[in-house]
């Protein structure tokens, strides 16, 4: 009966806990969107950071993603490969090379970092060829032909089809020097990237940087982020059975590119201090109704006491009455919040011409939330956890009550 | 034999900066099956008398015993047991829970009680039979008359059996008609449970019922008449 009381009691003055319900709904609706909004951005940030540089996994040779030495090789990387394709949720692979050379045109010299790629392999795993603005994107059987970044291409004012000239030094110490063909220039939307970024087929580094066969990454894509963790672990697991003079490890995308998740990080934390700030406005408009609630009926709580009901009965009361009313608003939330990112999710919002930290990672014009178990119901329970708290000391002010003092309030 | 023995009660009030005394010395026995009236004009103590014999206030000084059991310095969770068990509370302006059906008024004591709820219903809907609310168990206070919610309010007080209850002018919110409607009811819950009745009144009509007479003033028993 006291359960039926108290949600009777919720309804004693529909106005305002239809008011309260919809505060906590819309707190509930804009917590679900906006969280969600956030993951799916980070999703798409980590697509294109992982699509157009380091793939999901890396096999590399210990320490060379912190100092990419020329020496620090993977010997043998088709023993690599062979590992990877026994691997579940490892959906593709291919092997890169990379070095640091001049890479100067007719009026111009920049330094770049060189890679060589297979480009049959890359465009399963890659967006590179995807993104090419002038000419076409590598082909096998290629040579000397590059595909130049964008900003590397307009500081050294080259275009398809013009000579590069490329010095560095090969894996043996000896000079590595070549002429190369443009053939085509991308833009990865990265300007970090395609400010430096040149790649040319993996056989014609090989052969100029003295590779011996070698290559510096086995890179790998997955078929979902989740899937990264176990793949990983079974790759590692793996390694020490292929030879290598230097010892091997897998790392995945979040190891290699440290800076996107601290760009996430800060990201997500500051709008954590918005949802706070916006939970705890919720959090005191929703005091005040309970407060209210209480004053209101202090001639009843009296009358309650008098015929011999405890305080904490009426505690009990009233917090099953916060209960009743915030999870109203929550179940109001939750449905109007996931059918609005479902939505969103369907039509997507374009952003217009991509900005700042966005731009630095290739985010597309079109962003979507992505709507999951943890952005629909993370949000609310912090809602209902803080609302429960703010309700407890209404509830508790109860106890302080004396019945004859409560039957003369009005 | 003595339900309700007073020995000696004062109590002063603090108003403002001045000490208020609602009652001087007040001693008093009241038999047990009694239907007894403390009558006396607006400020002479009676409301505080039967506070204090409804354990919702303490006295400033003397004692209250009530059903054996002293009752003055209990804590208020003990008070509260006290309140539940041994007394029913009829107020002037009904008091009934507005989100309650009249049957459920009645059987909010008993659910605090632990009575099973099969019980709770029969027991609710035979004492609001007896009290003349047939048919009108579902109904909400505010769609009954004064007089009728006064009665759910008398059921309310007697369901469980209490050793005395107290109600605190009861008819002053009713018309005469029902007011004497009412009053025949308590009686004859008086005699029929053998219920204590001890009212608070200026009221004519009720003191004409009472069996015991206990005129106030200015916090003193200035006349004790058993009729």
């Amino acid at each position: 009966m006291e359960i039926l009381m108290a949600w009777r009691n919720v309804w004693r003055n529909p106005r305002r806990s239809v008011l309260t319900i919809l505060a906590i709904a819309f707190a509930c609706l804009l917590l679900i969107f906006m969280l969600s909004f956030q993951f799916g951005m980070y999703e798409v940030m980590i697509n294109a950071a992982v699509k157009v540089q380091t793939g999901h996994l890396q096999v590399i040779a210990k320490d060379y993603d912190k100092d990419m030495k020329m020496r620090w090789v993977v010997e043998d990387p088709q023993a690599v490969g062979d590992l990877m394709l026994a691997v579940p949720h490892i959906t593709a692979h291919t092997f890169r090379a990379n070095g640091f050379a001049l890479l100067s045109s007719r009026d111009r010299t920049y330094g770049g970092m060189v890679t060589g790629v297979l480009p049959a392999r890359e465009r399963e795993i890659s967006s590179t060829a995807s993104t090419i603005r002038q000419g076409a994107y590598l082909e096998p059987g290629d040579t000397n032909q590059a595909v130049v970044g964008s900003l590397l291409a307009k500081n050294l004012h080259i275009s398809v089809g013009d000579e590069l000239v490329l010095l560095g030094n090969a894996r043996d110490g000896s000079i590595a020097a070549t002429v190369l063909n443009v053939k085509g220039v991308f833009s990865s939307g990265m300007d970090e990237y395609d400010r430096s970024a040149i790649q040319i087929p993996l056989p014609y580094f090989q052969e100029v940087f003295a590779m011996r066969g070698a290559v510096h990454q086995v890179v790998a894509v997955c078929d979902s982020l989740t899937a990264v963790g176990p793949a990983q672990s079974t790759v590692t697991g793996n390694l020490p059975k292929v030879k290598s003079k230097r010892n091997l490890e897998c790392k995945s995308w979040d190891e290699l590119l440290p800076g996107l998740i601290q760009s996430i990080q800060m990201d997500l934390g500051g709008g954590i201090i918005f949802y706070l700030i916006l939970i705890v406005v919720v959090a005191f408009s929703i005091m005040n109704t309970f407060l209210m609630a209480v004053f209101e009926r202090t001639h009843e709580f009296g009358t309650l006491m008098a015929i011999g009901a405890k305080p904490a009965r009426l505690t009990k009361m009233l917090l099953y009455e916060s209960a009743f009313l915030t999870s109203c608003g929550i179940i109001l939330g939750i449905a109007a919040g996931c059918a609005l990112t479902i939505y969103v999710e369907s039509t997507g919002i374009t952003l217009g011409e991509a900005q700042g930290m966005l731009r630095q990672y290739g985010i597309p014009n079109v962003m979507r939330p992505e709507l999951s178990w943890l952005t629909a119901v993370t949000g609310p329970f912090v809602v209902f956890f803080i609302t429960m708290l703010t309700a407890l000391y209404p509830a508790f002010k109860v106890r302080k009550l004396k019945p004859v003092e409560a039957m003369h309030a009005i | 034999m003595s339900i309700v023995h007073i020995d000696n009660v004062t109590k002063t009030y603090r108003q403002g900066k001045v000490d208020v005394h609602a009652l001087s010395g007040i001693s008093l026995d009241i038999s047990k099956g009694g239907f007894t009236v403390l009558a006396g004009p607006s400020g002479s103590g009676k409301t505080t008398l039967l506070n204090l014999m409804g354990g919702l206030d303490n006295p400033t000084s003397g004692s209250i015993t009530l059903d054996g059991e002293v009752i003055t310095g209990l804590s208020q969770s003990r008070l509260a047991d006290m309140r539940l068990e041994k007394i029913g509370f009829v107020f002037q302006a009904y008091n009934l829970i507005p989100v309650l059906s009249a049957q459920e008024n009645v059987e909010y004591v008993m659910l605090m009680q632990g009575v099973p709820a099969k019980e709770r219903s029969e027991r609710a809907r035979a004492v609001l039979d007896d009290v003349g609310l047939e048919g009108k168990y579902s109904r909400r206070p505010a769609e009954l008359s004064g007089g009728q919610q006064q009665r759910v309010a008398v059921a309310r007080a007697i369901v469980s059996h209490p050793s005395i209850v107290l109600a605190d002018e009861p008819t002053a919110n009713l018309d005469s008609k029902t007011g004497q409607g009412l009053l025949e009811i308590m009686c004859e819950m008086n005699e029929k449970r053998n219920a204590t009745f001890i009212f608070s009144t200026h009221d004519q009509m009720v003191m004409d019922y009472a069996k015991r007479l206990v005129h106030l003033k200015d916090g003193r028993i200035v006349d004790d008449e058993t009729r």
